[in-house]
Protein backbone atom coordinates (compact mmCIF):
# COMPACT_ATOMS: atom_id res chain seq x y z
CA UNK A 1 0.00 0.00 0.00
CA UNK A 2 1.48 3.54 -0.94
CA UNK A 3 1.72 6.17 1.85
CA UNK A 4 -1.99 7.32 3.11
CA UNK A 5 -0.82 10.63 3.95
CA UNK A 6 -1.33 12.09 1.08
CA UNK A 7 -3.61 12.13 -2.09
CA UNK A 8 -2.91 10.88 -6.08
CA UNK A 9 -3.34 12.13 -9.28
CA UNK A 10 -4.50 10.36 -12.53
CA UNK A 11 -1.30 11.36 -14.13
CA UNK A 12 0.98 9.42 -11.30
CA UNK A 13 1.91 12.87 -9.04
CA UNK A 14 1.08 12.75 -5.10
CA UNK A 15 0.04 15.87 -3.04
CA UNK A 16 0.79 16.12 0.65
CA UNK A 17 -0.56 19.13 3.08
CA UNK A 18 2.49 20.38 5.20
CA UNK A 19 1.90 23.28 7.15
CA UNK A 20 0.66 26.05 5.12
CA UNK A 21 1.99 24.07 1.69
CA UNK A 22 1.18 21.17 -0.62
CA UNK A 23 4.24 19.46 -1.13
CA UNK A 24 4.26 17.53 -4.72
CA UNK A 25 6.09 14.69 -6.30
CA UNK A 26 5.80 11.65 -8.58
CA UNK A 27 4.73 8.09 -7.89
CA UNK A 28 7.21 5.09 -7.53
CA UNK A 29 4.74 3.72 -10.66
CA UNK A 30 5.42 7.21 -12.11
CA UNK A 31 9.40 6.22 -11.45
CA UNK A 32 8.98 2.64 -13.30
CA UNK A 33 7.05 3.43 -16.07
CA UNK A 34 9.63 6.18 -17.21
CA UNK A 35 12.42 4.06 -16.18
CA UNK A 36 11.15 0.83 -17.05
CA UNK A 37 13.34 -0.22 -14.02
CA UNK A 38 16.24 0.93 -14.92
CA UNK A 39 16.69 4.18 -13.12
CA UNK A 40 19.52 5.27 -15.47
CA UNK A 41 16.73 5.34 -18.43
CA UNK A 42 16.20 8.95 -16.31
CA UNK A 43 18.32 11.61 -18.01
CA UNK A 44 16.75 14.85 -17.31
CA UNK A 45 13.92 17.12 -14.84
CA UNK A 46 12.86 19.95 -15.31
CA UNK A 47 11.42 22.31 -12.72
CA UNK A 48 9.94 25.87 -12.75
CA UNK A 49 11.41 28.42 -10.25
CA UNK A 50 10.06 29.57 -7.24
CA UNK A 51 6.76 32.34 -7.55
CA UNK A 52 5.49 30.72 -10.75
CA UNK A 53 1.74 30.84 -10.48
CA UNK A 54 0.05 27.53 -11.63
CA UNK A 55 -3.19 26.10 -11.84
CA UNK A 56 -4.71 23.06 -11.06
CA UNK A 57 -3.69 20.13 -13.60
CA UNK A 58 -1.14 22.73 -15.54
CA UNK A 59 2.57 21.13 -16.62
CA UNK A 60 4.97 23.06 -14.20
CA UNK A 61 7.78 20.64 -15.43
CA UNK A 62 8.81 17.45 -17.73
CA UNK A 63 10.98 14.65 -16.56
CA UNK A 64 12.49 12.76 -19.45
CA UNK A 65 13.79 9.28 -20.03
CA UNK A 66 15.95 7.76 -22.62
CA UNK A 67 12.73 7.46 -25.62
CA UNK A 68 9.85 9.76 -23.71
CA UNK A 69 8.98 13.09 -22.24
CA UNK A 70 6.40 13.48 -19.70
CA UNK A 71 4.68 16.77 -18.80
CA UNK A 72 4.61 17.04 -14.57
CA UNK A 73 1.10 18.19 -13.52
CA UNK A 74 0.21 20.20 -10.79
CA UNK A 75 -2.62 18.86 -8.39
CA UNK A 76 -3.48 22.19 -6.97
CA UNK A 77 -3.32 25.51 -7.59
CA UNK A 78 -1.12 28.38 -6.24
CA UNK A 79 2.80 29.76 -6.06
CA UNK A 80 5.73 27.65 -6.31
CA UNK A 81 7.01 28.84 -2.86
CA UNK A 82 10.03 25.85 -2.76
CA UNK A 83 11.91 23.55 -5.79
CA UNK A 84 13.48 20.73 -5.13
CA UNK A 85 16.57 21.52 -7.53
CA UNK A 86 18.72 18.68 -6.51
CA UNK A 87 16.83 16.63 -7.85
CA UNK A 88 17.99 17.61 -11.53
CA UNK A 89 21.50 16.35 -10.97
CA UNK A 90 20.17 13.49 -8.79
CA UNK A 91 17.83 11.74 -10.62
CA UNK A 92 18.38 8.10 -8.71
CA UNK A 93 16.65 10.12 -5.53
CA UNK A 94 13.12 9.26 -7.60
CA UNK A 95 13.48 5.80 -7.40
CA UNK A 96 14.83 5.98 -3.82
CA UNK A 97 12.65 7.95 -1.78
CA UNK A 98 9.91 9.27 -4.28
CA UNK A 99 7.66 9.73 -1.08
CA UNK A 100 10.33 11.97 0.64
CA UNK A 101 13.59 13.04 -0.46
CA UNK A 102 11.76 12.92 -4.10
CA UNK A 103 9.90 15.54 -3.35
CA UNK A 104 9.60 17.90 -6.40
CA UNK A 105 8.21 21.46 -5.42
CA UNK A 106 6.20 22.98 -2.76
CA UNK A 107 3.08 25.17 -3.63
CA UNK A 108 1.36 27.35 -1.68
CA UNK A 109 -2.13 26.75 -2.60
CA UNK A 110 -5.25 28.74 -3.07
CA UNK A 111 -6.95 26.30 -1.00
CA UNK A 112 -5.90 23.36 0.77
CA UNK A 113 -8.51 20.99 -0.17
CA UNK A 114 -7.48 17.79 -1.77
CA UNK A 115 -10.75 16.58 -2.03
CA UNK A 116 -10.83 15.83 -6.05
CA UNK A 117 -7.85 13.97 -5.92
CA UNK A 118 -7.75 9.90 -4.84
CA UNK A 119 -6.52 8.49 -1.57
CA UNK A 120 -4.10 6.04 -1.57
CA UNK A 121 -6.82 2.72 -1.86
CA UNK A 122 -8.11 4.39 -4.75
CA UNK A 123 -4.93 5.28 -6.44
CA UNK A 124 -4.36 1.74 -6.07
CA UNK A 125 -7.82 0.65 -7.77
CA UNK A 126 -6.82 2.70 -9.96
CA UNK A 127 -3.27 1.81 -11.19
CA UNK A 128 -5.09 -1.97 -10.97
CA UNK A 129 -7.74 -1.26 -13.32
CA UNK A 130 -5.02 0.15 -15.81
CA UNK A 131 -3.19 -3.03 -15.60
CA UNK A 132 -6.37 -4.27 -17.58
CA UNK B 1 -14.01 7.78 -47.26
CA UNK B 2 -14.37 6.62 -44.05
CA UNK B 3 -11.96 3.53 -43.78
CA UNK B 4 -12.51 1.00 -40.26
CA UNK B 5 -9.55 1.59 -38.18
CA UNK B 6 -7.23 -1.53 -39.14
CA UNK B 7 -6.52 -4.08 -35.91
CA UNK B 8 -3.15 -4.19 -35.22
CA UNK B 9 -1.26 -7.20 -36.13
CA UNK B 10 1.16 -9.44 -34.39
CA UNK B 11 4.24 -10.67 -35.56
CA UNK B 12 4.47 -14.73 -35.66
CA UNK B 13 6.85 -14.02 -32.84
CA UNK B 14 4.64 -12.27 -30.73
CA UNK B 15 4.31 -15.12 -27.64
CA UNK B 16 8.35 -15.28 -28.23
CA UNK B 17 8.33 -11.37 -26.80
CA UNK B 18 5.89 -12.11 -24.11
CA UNK B 19 8.01 -14.72 -22.88
CA UNK B 20 11.24 -13.23 -23.20
CA UNK B 21 9.15 -10.18 -20.53
CA UNK B 22 9.41 -7.54 -23.63
CA UNK B 23 7.65 -4.47 -23.38
CA UNK B 24 5.30 -4.37 -26.24
CA UNK B 25 4.10 -1.53 -28.32
CA UNK B 26 2.01 -0.24 -31.13
CA UNK B 27 4.06 0.48 -34.13
CA UNK B 28 3.38 0.97 -37.81
CA UNK B 29 0.41 -1.11 -37.19
CA UNK B 30 1.85 -3.75 -35.24
CA UNK B 31 3.02 -4.85 -31.94
CA UNK B 32 6.32 -4.78 -31.29
CA UNK B 33 9.23 -5.22 -28.68
CA UNK B 34 10.36 -2.04 -27.54
CA UNK B 35 13.10 -3.13 -24.65
CA UNK B 36 13.44 -6.69 -23.46
CA UNK B 37 15.83 -5.00 -20.54
CA UNK B 38 17.35 -1.42 -21.07
CA UNK B 39 17.65 0.25 -23.75
CA UNK B 40 20.79 1.87 -23.50
CA UNK B 41 22.76 -1.77 -22.49
CA UNK B 42 20.67 -3.16 -25.45
CA UNK B 43 22.60 -0.41 -27.79
CA UNK B 44 25.85 -1.63 -26.05
CA UNK B 45 25.09 -5.26 -26.59
CA UNK B 46 24.69 -4.35 -30.62
CA UNK B 47 28.25 -2.48 -30.72
CA UNK B 48 30.43 -5.03 -28.80
CA UNK B 49 28.72 -8.82 -29.35
CA UNK B 50 25.25 -9.02 -31.38
CA UNK B 51 21.64 -8.61 -31.20
CA UNK B 52 18.59 -10.40 -33.09
CA UNK B 53 15.76 -8.49 -33.86
CA UNK B 54 12.48 -9.12 -34.98
CA UNK B 55 11.41 -7.42 -38.16
CA UNK B 56 8.41 -9.12 -39.43
CA UNK B 57 6.23 -5.50 -39.16
CA UNK B 58 8.49 -4.46 -42.78
CA UNK B 59 6.46 -5.13 -45.78
CA UNK B 60 7.92 -8.02 -48.26
CA UNK B 61 7.05 -7.38 -51.87
CA UNK B 62 8.14 -9.26 -54.69
CA UNK B 63 7.70 -7.88 -58.71
CA UNK B 64 7.89 -10.22 -61.66
CA UNK B 65 7.21 -10.02 -65.07
CA UNK B 66 9.56 -9.00 -68.16
CA UNK B 67 8.73 -5.46 -67.30
CA UNK B 68 9.72 -5.34 -63.67
CA UNK B 69 12.86 -3.43 -64.60
CA UNK B 70 11.53 -0.90 -66.35
CA UNK B 71 8.84 -0.36 -64.23
CA UNK B 72 10.61 -0.14 -61.12
CA UNK B 73 12.80 2.61 -62.43
CA UNK B 74 9.64 4.51 -63.29
CA UNK B 75 8.35 4.59 -59.58
CA UNK B 76 11.51 4.13 -57.50
CA UNK B 77 14.35 7.16 -57.40
CA UNK B 78 17.26 4.68 -57.54
CA UNK B 79 18.72 3.67 -60.71
CA UNK B 80 17.67 -0.59 -60.56
CA UNK B 81 18.69 -1.31 -64.23
CA UNK B 82 22.33 -1.06 -62.85
CA UNK B 83 21.95 -3.08 -59.64
CA UNK B 84 23.86 -5.85 -60.40
CA UNK B 85 22.07 -9.45 -60.24
CA UNK B 86 22.60 -10.38 -55.88
CA UNK B 87 23.08 -6.74 -55.22
CA UNK B 88 20.52 -4.33 -52.96
CA UNK B 89 20.11 -0.56 -53.40
CA UNK B 90 18.56 1.75 -50.72
CA UNK B 91 16.28 3.67 -52.77
CA UNK B 92 12.91 5.98 -52.34
CA UNK B 93 9.32 5.75 -53.68
CA UNK B 94 8.53 9.88 -54.10
CA UNK B 95 5.26 11.59 -55.87
CA UNK B 96 5.79 13.98 -58.58
CA UNK B 97 6.63 16.94 -56.08
CA UNK B 98 9.60 14.74 -54.89
CA UNK B 99 8.37 14.27 -51.68
CA UNK B 100 8.87 10.33 -50.49
CA UNK B 101 5.97 7.69 -49.83
CA UNK B 102 8.92 5.70 -48.47
CA UNK B 103 12.01 4.58 -48.77
CA UNK B 104 12.76 1.05 -49.28
CA UNK B 105 16.14 -1.72 -50.09
CA UNK B 106 15.53 -2.67 -54.02
CA UNK B 107 16.48 -6.69 -54.37
CA UNK B 108 18.21 -7.58 -57.69
CA UNK B 109 16.96 -11.11 -58.22
CA UNK B 110 17.21 -13.35 -61.44
CA UNK B 111 13.82 -13.36 -62.53
CA UNK B 112 12.83 -10.73 -59.85
CA UNK B 113 12.83 -7.98 -57.94
CA UNK B 114 12.12 -8.14 -54.12
CA UNK B 115 11.53 -4.94 -52.20
CA UNK B 116 11.39 -4.44 -48.17
CA UNK B 117 9.16 -1.43 -47.31
CA UNK B 118 8.44 -0.08 -43.88
CA UNK B 119 5.93 -1.68 -41.90
CA UNK B 120 3.72 1.87 -41.59
CA UNK B 121 4.01 2.60 -45.37
CA UNK B 122 3.54 -1.26 -46.42
CA UNK B 123 -0.49 -0.91 -47.58
CA UNK B 124 -0.03 3.18 -49.34
CA UNK B 125 3.31 1.63 -51.10
CA UNK B 126 0.99 -1.14 -52.48
CA UNK B 127 -1.57 0.52 -53.81
CA UNK B 128 1.11 3.22 -54.95
CA UNK B 129 2.90 0.59 -57.23
CA UNK B 130 -0.58 -1.39 -58.29
CA UNK B 131 -1.70 1.98 -59.29
CA UNK B 132 1.60 2.62 -61.38
CA UNK B 133 1.87 -0.91 -62.54
CA UNK B 134 -1.12 -0.01 -65.72
CA UNK B 135 0.78 -0.84 -69.06
CA UNK B 136 3.75 -2.75 -67.43
CA UNK B 137 3.99 -6.66 -67.73
CA UNK B 138 4.50 -7.07 -63.76
CA UNK B 139 3.09 -8.64 -61.07
CA UNK B 140 3.09 -7.48 -57.18
CA UNK B 141 3.07 -10.34 -54.91
CA UNK B 142 2.81 -9.17 -51.17
CA UNK B 143 4.88 -11.36 -49.04
CA UNK B 144 4.40 -9.82 -45.52
CA UNK B 145 2.33 -12.75 -44.22
CA UNK B 146 3.96 -15.52 -46.09
CA UNK B 147 7.41 -14.24 -44.54
CA UNK B 148 8.95 -13.46 -41.52
CA UNK B 149 12.01 -11.44 -40.84
CA UNK B 150 14.82 -11.36 -38.63
CA UNK B 151 17.85 -9.74 -37.89
CA UNK B 152 21.32 -10.58 -36.65
CA UNK B 153 23.50 -7.98 -35.87
CA UNK B 154 27.10 -7.11 -34.46
CA UNK B 155 30.51 -8.33 -35.24
CA UNK B 156 29.55 -11.78 -33.87
CA UNK B 157 26.53 -12.39 -36.32
CA UNK B 158 28.41 -14.11 -38.62
CA UNK B 159 30.30 -16.63 -36.04
CA UNK B 160 27.06 -17.12 -34.72
CA UNK B 161 24.80 -17.64 -37.87
CA UNK B 162 27.40 -19.52 -40.43
CA UNK B 163 27.11 -22.99 -38.35
CA UNK B 164 23.11 -22.80 -39.41
CA UNK B 165 23.86 -22.49 -42.69
CA UNK B 166 23.97 -24.77 -45.75
CA UNK B 167 25.48 -23.67 -49.13
CA UNK B 168 25.71 -20.13 -47.67
CA UNK B 169 29.19 -18.84 -47.02
CA UNK B 170 28.70 -15.86 -45.01
CA UNK B 171 32.03 -14.55 -44.79
CA UNK B 172 31.60 -13.92 -48.66
CA UNK B 173 28.52 -12.48 -48.37
CA UNK B 174 29.46 -8.60 -49.56
CA UNK B 175 27.79 -5.58 -48.05
CA UNK B 176 24.56 -4.98 -49.63
CA UNK B 177 24.56 -8.49 -51.04
CA UNK B 178 22.19 -11.23 -50.96
CA UNK B 179 21.95 -14.91 -51.56
CA UNK B 180 19.87 -18.39 -50.87
CA UNK B 181 20.94 -21.28 -48.76
CA UNK B 182 19.55 -23.63 -46.41
CA UNK B 183 18.93 -22.10 -42.67
CA UNK B 184 18.45 -24.46 -39.97
CA UNK B 185 17.50 -27.09 -42.72
CA UNK B 186 15.27 -24.46 -44.58
CA UNK B 187 15.99 -24.28 -48.25
CA UNK B 188 15.91 -21.28 -50.43
CA UNK B 189 16.31 -18.70 -47.31
CA UNK B 190 17.00 -15.22 -48.57
CA UNK B 191 19.69 -13.54 -46.73
CA UNK B 192 20.80 -10.44 -47.01
CA UNK B 193 23.87 -8.35 -45.41
CA UNK B 194 22.11 -5.56 -44.79
CA UNK B 195 20.34 -3.86 -41.87
CA UNK B 196 20.06 -0.65 -39.14
CA UNK B 197 22.89 -0.32 -37.24
CA UNK B 198 25.56 0.09 -38.79
CA UNK B 199 27.27 -3.22 -37.38
CA UNK B 200 28.28 -5.96 -39.53
CA UNK B 201 24.65 -8.06 -39.97
CA UNK B 202 22.42 -10.18 -41.49
CA UNK B 203 18.95 -10.06 -42.13
CA UNK B 204 16.74 -13.61 -42.68
CA UNK B 205 13.67 -13.97 -44.46
CA UNK B 206 12.26 -16.63 -42.99
CA UNK B 207 8.89 -18.95 -43.45
CA UNK B 208 6.66 -17.74 -41.19
CA UNK B 209 5.41 -20.86 -39.88
CA UNK B 210 9.50 -21.65 -39.24
CA UNK B 211 10.64 -18.42 -37.41
CA UNK B 212 10.14 -19.16 -34.23
CA UNK B 213 12.12 -22.33 -34.30
CA UNK B 214 14.75 -20.00 -36.18
CA UNK B 215 14.38 -17.50 -34.15
CA UNK B 216 15.13 -19.64 -30.63
CA UNK B 217 17.60 -21.90 -32.13
CA UNK B 218 20.27 -18.89 -32.97
CA UNK B 219 19.29 -17.32 -29.87
CA UNK B 220 20.11 -20.42 -27.46
CA UNK B 221 23.56 -20.62 -29.78
CA UNK B 222 24.26 -16.86 -29.90
CA UNK B 223 23.93 -16.08 -25.88
CA UNK B 224 27.39 -17.39 -25.10
CA UNK B 225 28.76 -14.95 -27.45
CA UNK B 226 26.43 -12.22 -26.20
CA UNK B 227 23.62 -12.65 -28.80
CA UNK B 228 20.54 -10.74 -26.60
CA UNK B 229 16.94 -9.74 -28.40
CA UNK B 230 17.06 -6.11 -28.97
CA UNK B 231 13.85 -4.15 -29.31
CA UNK B 232 13.03 -1.02 -31.59
CA UNK B 233 14.07 1.59 -29.05
CA UNK B 234 17.63 0.27 -29.70
CA UNK B 235 17.18 -0.11 -32.92
CA UNK B 236 16.24 3.58 -33.52
CA UNK B 237 19.30 4.60 -31.75
CA UNK B 238 21.52 2.21 -33.45
CA UNK B 239 20.09 3.57 -36.62
CA UNK B 240 20.68 7.25 -36.04
CA UNK B 241 24.12 6.97 -34.38
CA UNK B 242 25.19 5.39 -37.91
CA UNK B 243 23.50 8.19 -39.80
CA UNK B 244 20.72 6.46 -41.16
CA UNK B 245 17.33 7.61 -42.46
CA UNK B 246 13.94 6.60 -40.70
CA UNK B 247 10.45 7.43 -42.44
CA UNK B 248 8.63 10.56 -40.32
CA UNK B 249 11.94 11.85 -39.27
CA UNK B 250 14.33 12.74 -41.67
CA UNK B 251 12.01 11.85 -44.54
CA UNK B 252 8.36 12.38 -44.72
CA UNK B 253 5.74 13.99 -47.25
CA UNK B 254 7.32 17.37 -46.27
CA UNK B 255 10.94 16.10 -46.24
CA UNK B 256 12.69 15.03 -49.83
CA UNK B 257 15.54 12.79 -49.85
CA UNK B 258 17.99 15.21 -51.50
CA UNK B 259 17.49 18.02 -48.17
CA UNK B 260 18.09 14.81 -46.12
CA UNK B 261 21.51 13.68 -48.03
CA UNK B 262 19.85 10.43 -49.46
CA UNK B 263 21.46 11.33 -53.09
CA UNK B 264 22.88 8.07 -53.03
CA UNK B 265 19.80 6.93 -53.39
CA UNK B 266 18.49 8.85 -56.48
CA UNK B 267 19.66 8.74 -59.84
CA UNK B 268 19.43 11.27 -62.23
CA UNK B 269 21.45 9.34 -65.13
CA UNK B 270 19.64 9.67 -68.67
CA UNK B 271 19.57 5.78 -68.69
CA UNK B 272 17.27 5.77 -66.10
CA UNK B 273 14.61 7.93 -68.16
CA UNK B 274 11.79 9.66 -66.56
CA UNK B 275 10.57 8.30 -63.39
CA UNK B 276 7.99 10.00 -60.97
CA UNK B 277 9.32 13.10 -58.98
CA UNK B 278 12.66 13.37 -61.16
CA UNK B 279 12.45 17.06 -62.11
CA UNK B 280 11.53 18.03 -58.55
CA UNK B 281 14.32 16.88 -57.32
CA UNK B 282 16.45 17.61 -59.68
CA UNK B 283 15.40 21.47 -59.03
CA UNK B 284 15.82 20.48 -55.01
CA UNK B 285 19.32 19.20 -56.32
CA UNK B 286 19.94 22.16 -58.13
CA UNK B 287 19.64 25.18 -55.30
CA UNK B 288 19.11 22.98 -52.17
CA UNK B 289 17.13 25.31 -49.15
CA UNK B 290 17.71 22.86 -46.46
CA UNK B 291 20.12 20.14 -45.16
CA UNK B 292 20.67 17.78 -42.50
CA UNK B 293 22.99 18.11 -40.44
CA UNK B 294 24.21 16.22 -36.90
CA UNK B 295 24.11 17.94 -33.55
CA UNK B 296 25.32 17.40 -30.67
CA UNK B 297 24.24 18.79 -27.02
CA UNK B 298 26.03 20.39 -24.22
CA UNK B 299 23.97 19.96 -21.72
CA UNK B 300 21.61 16.95 -20.20
CA UNK B 301 18.67 16.94 -22.52
CA UNK B 302 17.89 14.96 -25.75
CA UNK B 303 17.19 16.70 -28.60
CA UNK B 304 13.44 15.36 -30.20
CA UNK B 305 11.60 15.45 -33.13
CA UNK B 306 9.94 18.95 -33.21
CA UNK B 307 12.21 20.62 -31.20
CA UNK B 308 13.28 24.18 -32.82
CA UNK B 309 16.77 24.80 -33.61
CA UNK B 310 18.48 28.08 -33.53
CA UNK B 311 21.08 29.25 -35.58
CA UNK B 312 23.23 32.67 -33.94
CA UNK B 313 20.02 32.80 -32.09
CA UNK B 314 17.13 32.88 -34.60
CA UNK B 315 15.30 29.92 -34.75
CA UNK B 316 15.17 28.70 -38.18
CA UNK B 317 15.62 24.91 -38.13
CA UNK B 318 14.21 21.97 -36.54
CA UNK B 319 15.23 18.41 -35.13
CA UNK B 320 13.99 15.41 -37.41
CA UNK B 321 15.84 12.72 -34.71
CA UNK B 322 17.34 12.37 -31.43
CA UNK B 323 18.39 10.18 -28.88
CA UNK B 324 21.01 9.59 -25.57
CA UNK B 325 23.62 7.93 -27.63
CA UNK B 326 25.76 5.53 -25.36
CA UNK B 327 28.54 4.94 -27.91
CA UNK B 328 29.10 8.47 -28.67
CA UNK B 329 28.91 9.34 -24.76
CA UNK B 330 26.00 12.68 -25.51
CA UNK B 331 23.00 13.44 -26.94
CA UNK B 332 22.85 13.00 -30.25
CA UNK B 333 20.47 14.57 -33.15
CA UNK B 334 19.40 15.22 -36.81
CA UNK B 335 17.74 18.54 -37.86
CA UNK B 336 16.93 20.73 -40.92
CA UNK B 337 18.83 23.63 -40.89
CA UNK B 338 18.73 26.09 -44.47
CA UNK B 339 21.40 25.01 -46.69
CA UNK B 340 23.39 28.18 -46.17
CA UNK B 341 24.82 27.80 -42.85
CA UNK B 342 28.46 27.57 -42.22
CA UNK B 343 28.88 24.82 -39.55
CA UNK B 344 32.61 25.62 -38.99
CA UNK B 345 31.04 29.28 -37.95
CA UNK B 346 27.60 29.09 -36.78
CA UNK B 347 26.30 28.76 -33.50
CA UNK B 348 23.44 26.62 -32.67
CA UNK B 349 21.47 25.84 -30.24
CA UNK B 350 18.30 23.69 -29.73
CA UNK B 351 15.17 24.93 -28.61
CA UNK B 352 12.91 23.25 -26.01
CA UNK B 353 9.56 25.23 -25.43
CA UNK B 354 11.14 28.60 -25.43
CA UNK B 355 14.53 27.34 -23.44
CA UNK B 356 17.87 27.10 -25.23
CA UNK B 357 20.37 24.36 -24.80
CA UNK B 358 23.65 24.84 -26.71
CA UNK B 359 24.71 22.57 -28.81
CA UNK B 360 27.64 22.01 -31.40
CA UNK B 361 27.56 20.52 -34.92
CA UNK B 362 28.69 17.10 -35.72
CA UNK B 363 29.69 15.38 -39.02
CA UNK B 364 26.79 12.33 -40.12
CA UNK B 365 27.36 9.86 -39.29
CA UNK B 366 27.74 9.70 -35.49
CA UNK B 367 28.96 6.48 -35.26
CA UNK B 368 31.17 3.87 -38.62
CA UNK B 369 32.45 0.76 -37.49
CA UNK B 370 35.12 0.89 -39.90
CA UNK B 371 36.01 4.58 -39.03
CA UNK B 372 36.74 4.28 -35.56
Amino acid sequence: MRPNDRRYTETHEWAKIEGEMIVVGITDHAVQALSNGNIDDLVYCDLPESGLQIEAGQTFGEIESVKAVSDLNAPVGGEVADVNAAIEDHLEVLSKDPWGAGWMIKIKPQSKNLDHLMDAKKYEEFLAAQAH
Amino acid sequence: MQTAPAAIQRTPLHDVHVALSAKLVEFGGWMMPVQYGPILDEVRTVRSTAGLFDLSHMGRVVVRGKDRVAYLDRICTNHVAKIPQGSIRYSLFCKDDGMPIDDLLVYQGVDEVFLCVNASNTAVDLAWMREHAKGFDVSIEDQTQALAMIAVQGQESGAILQPFCTGLELAKLGYYKFGFGAVCGIEGMRVSRTGYTGELGYELYVPRERVVEVWNAVLAAGAPRGLRPIGLGARDTLRLEAGMPLYGHEIDATHDPVSAGLSFGVSFAPEKGDWIGKSALAAIAATPRWKLVGLETEGPRVPRQGHGVAIDGALVGAVASGSVSPTLDTNIGTAFVPASVDEARAKVEIDIKGKRQEASFRALPFYSRTRK
